[in-house]
């Protein structure tokens, strides 16, 4: 209980500056009056009441689920590698002892990805610009895809070290020239797949993942190696949709021609 | 009645439905991988109940109250033609939104409890919380710059890939100074921000501004703020990084 009301209390701050930005803009900058205010009072008290509840269950329940599936999965008992690493604090690890983990990664990325109701809206729009040519279904499936390999490859990173900025940045350095050759139409829409697609749920639950996994591993640090996932969750997408388009244009277009 | 009680319980299931592929694969796998009962199951079930519960109150209000007068305010906004509005409130909703962000609440602060246990910050609870609120200033006011240089964007017809890609270069810039310690966080940021409060409401003042004003294209032009909104806090936390613990 007395944790409900602790989240209570730091929510209502949390929620404070939207309802400042709200009464300042409505009076000072629109000069009107705030409409429905009782239905908008309510509402913001569900969305306190709401947030504060959430936020505890992210807290009990979400986060230490990511931990607990990251401590069954790379743990000694599972994977067979020692906890303990005596001697250097660099020891190579064997990545292929976490195979189970790089499954997982991959499966809960593609299944929440494919369910988001954020993405389904996107893909309907994606539809409607190409005329078409983009498929919904295709287009939640680049971005499912794209969130999975993207996880899974980030805990394999996480597994064998190396720093994160390694694959970020050559990552981008791809995004970049592909998006030299990519359809124009499309690369807006693409560069947004990345952060819209992994929700608040999800978010939360990888992330712990990736700290109980580079908990695990024998010489990975939590705070230096256990983020970088949501990273991958966010670039993978673009990649794979700007990839998707491309195709989905030759083949329109080979079609033309014949 | 039945009626409301139907409207409800439709939203409850897609509520549900957004847990439902993680307890699916989490099943498969202690089932089939482990073959093991889930640790402490009635905990986390317990918890997962707390998520839907406040998921499915916290979406209802956002959706009878917040989106709406959001809503049409950036569409009151984007129509009233006057610059300096636009912008000073594209920078308030990016900043507000996010400071509410769940997503960001919580792994600000696992992340400020792990730079505490490593010793990269104090362990005494009023530094940890100084640097959790750091955190997620950081990124609300990048998020914030974010939203107002993406609307100057829209009004001057600058070109996102230019944005963009200038902001890739100044990021690996910026990880060749940062402490090690922070990068991962900064890089996640990103991906965290864009969620929940902060997609839809941004996302309604692109397209009311990109209608609004003659010759942009809602499509072109109104997706791509999210993209900024995405990559302005992955600069700001390695900022925020080499300016509370120095250069690398």
């Amino acid at each position: 209980m007395q944790v409900l009301i602790d989240s209570l209390l730091g929510t209502v701050k949390d929620i404070l500056p939207i309802l400042f930005v709200i009464g300042f803009f409505q009076t000072v900058a629109l000069k009107q009056k705030i409409p429905n205010l009782p239905r908008i009072a309510f509402g913001m008290i569900l969305v306190i009441v709401g947030l504060s509840v959430f936020l505890v269950g992210l807290e009990k329940g979400v986060f230490p689920v990511g931990i607990e599936m990251a401590n069954q999965l790379s743990g000694s008992k599972f994977t067979g590698v020692p906890a303990e690493v005596s001697g250097a604090a660099s020891v190579a690890v064997d990545a292929a002892k976490y195979l189970w983990v790089y499954v997982f990664a991959f499966l809960i990325g593609f299944s929440t990805t494919l369910a988001e109701p954020a993405l389904i809206a996107v893909a309907l729009k994606a539809r409607e610009i190409s005329t078409g040519a983009i498929s919904p279904w295709g287009l939640r499936i680049a971005v499912a895809l794209g969130v999975a390999i993207g996880i899974a490859l980030g805990t394999y990173r996480i597994v064998v070290g190396t720093p994160l900025y390694v694959y970020i940045i050559s990552g981008y350095i791809f995004l970049v020239i592909q998006t030299y050759f990519s359809p124009k139409l499309f690369i807006p829409l693409a560069y947004d797949c990345g952060g819209v697609t992994t929700s608040t749920v999800t978010v939360p639950l990888v992330a712990a993942l990736g700290i109980g996994l580079a908990t695990n591993v024998p010489g990975r640090s939590p705070l230096i190696d256990g983020f970088g996932l949501i990273a991958f969750a966010s670039l993978f997408p673009m990649i794979t949709v700007l990839g998707y388009a491309k195709i989905a244009e030759i083949i329109s277009n080979r079609g033309v021609t014949k | 009645m039945s009626e409301t009680i139907k409207f409800f319980l439709k939203k409850f299931l897609t509520v549900c439905l957004d847990i439902l592929p993680i307890i699916v694969v989490i099943a498969f796998f202690q089932l089939f991988v482990l073959r093991a009962p889930f640790p402490n199951l009635q905990e986390a079930l317990f918890g997962v109940f707390l998520v839907v519960l406040g998921l499915f109150i916290f979406i209802q209000g956002l959706e009878s109250a917040l989106f709406p007068i959001g809503e049409k305010m950036a569409n009151q906004f984007a129509m009233k033609g006057n610059a300096f509005w636009v912008i000073a409130f594209g920078f308030a909703l990016g900043f507000s939104t996010t400071i509410a962000e769940p997503a960001l609440t919580i792994i600000a602060q696992k992340a400020g409890k792990l730079a505490a246990d490593a010793g990269a910050i104090k362990k005494e609870a009023a530094s940890i919380d100084n640097y959790v609120l750091g955190l997620r200033l950081s990124v609300a006011f990048s998020v914030g710059l974010a939203i107002a240089l993406g609307v100057l964007r829209i009004i001057k017809g600058w070109s996102l890939v230019k944005l963009i890609i200038g902001g890739y270069c100044f990021v690996v810039f910026l990880t060749y100074f940062a402490p090690i310690n922070i990068i991962g966080i900064a890089y996640d940021s990103g991906g965290i921000t864009t969620s929940t409060i902060t997609v839809p409401l941004v996302a309604a003042l692109g397209i009311g501004l990109a209608t609004a004003i003659r010759g942009r294209s809602p499509v072109l032009d109104g997706f791509g703020l999210i993209a900024l909104a995405s990559l302005n806090p992955v600069m700001f936390v390695m900022m925020y990084g080499i300016a509370i613990h120095g250069i690398r």
